[in-house]
């Protein structure tokens, strides 16, 4: 996690955006070896699939699209502002942290409610022995199947906007030969 | 594959030994929620101070990957493994925070396609992907 940070500092820092969108890769690569260490392995394969594959091929095809140097800018006393709003709210929510469980807590009221019963019942009700994969595809169907709808909206509006914005440059190239042709003609 | 195993062996002694003093008597056993939090101001940092558009998003990324960070954290349970069921092992971690962090990555990819093709038709309409930019160009069009 330390090394995280040092990733999160980095991409901070640097300007060149294709390094920085690398470095977000590696940043949630190692968010990834996180996760297994914390015990949640079907969340870092996702991560890893999802936020180091694709985020970063989406990332590299849009600064294929734009441009790659980000430029110089924002005075000193933008930075300084913005660093005093973060320094304020990172202190106010170290402090919310005190009310916390502690970290592995068996205690924590998280890990009373429903979850002793997806854990006993689950491998009797699903047949998966996978709790992850029944909650998410057995007992919050619903929810996942929202999030397939969510995914479909995202695509659509992807299209949408990208589609458009090349027809358009298309339209535009043609009136430009077109109006080439005419002056040669003339 | 037992070699690459091994190849991570002090990687894992080394988290091991940080998750000790985490829950030892020397920290208050927040520490992990506290580095989190310094991950979250990062992102939001650069969200704020820059004016690239793109940086901007990679900020929400950092932000939302030190979010997911938070809830993994608070599912974790000291003793437990992994939650699939197995013959011998009576605690798991809590699996329902893995459940929602599962479908919060992928929203949050969804999310990011967006806001990258948004990014690319800014850059088709004003030529720039600089917030203050547009915005001189936004003043140059009322004038």
């Amino acid at each position: 996690m330390l090394m995280m940070g040092a990733v999160g500092l980095a991409i901070a820092r640097i300007r060149d955006l294709f390094a920085v969108s690398m470095l977000s890769g590696i940043f949630s690569l190692i968010g990834a070896a996180a996760y297994v260490v914390l015990d949640a392995v079907d969340v870092a394969f996702t991560e890893a699939a999802v936020g180091a594959g694709i985020s970063t091929v989406l990332m590299l095809g849009t600064l294929a699209l734009t441009t790659r140097k980000e430029k110089m800018g924002g005075g000193k006393s933008k930075s300084t502002a913005a660093f005093l709003v973060v320094a304020v709210t990172g202190a106010v929510l170290v402090y919310g942290t005190f009310d916390m469980p502690r970290y592995g807590d068996k205690i924590a009221a998280i890990h009373h409610h429903v979850v002793p019963r997806y854990i006993e019942k689950s491998g009797e009700e699903v047949g998966m022995p996978n709790i992850v994969t029944s909650v998410l595809a057995s007992y919050r169907g619903y929810d996942t199947l929202g999030e397939v709808f969510v995914i479909f909206t995202a695509a659509t509006g992807v299209l949408a906007i990208l589609g458009r914005a090349r027809r358009r440059r298309e339209d535009e190239e043609a009136d430009e030969g077109r109006s080439g042709t005419k002056e040669i003609a003339s | 594959m037992q070699g690459i195993v091994d190849a991570f062996q002090p990687l894992y002694d080394l988290w091991l030994s940080f998750e000790a003093f985490m829950v030892g008597p020397a920290s208050p056993g927040l520490l992990g929620y506290w580095i989190v939090i310094g991950l979250m101001m990062t992102g939001f940092y650069i969200v704020i101070a820059h004016d690239n558009l793109v940086k901007k998003i990679v900020g929400l990324n950092v932000f939302q990957v030190s979010v997911f960070l938070f809830y993994i954290l608070m599912a974790k349970v000291s003793g437990g493994t992994a939650p699939i069921l197995a013959e011998g092992i009576s605690v798991y971690s809590n699996p329902l925070p893995h459940v929602l962090i599962l479908t919060a990555i992928v929203v949050g990819v969804a999310t990011t396609a967006l806001g990258l093709a948004l990014v690319v038709r800014i850059r088709n309409a004003y030529n720039t992907i600089e917030d203050d930019e547009i915005l001189a160009v936004e003043e140059e069009e009322d004038r």
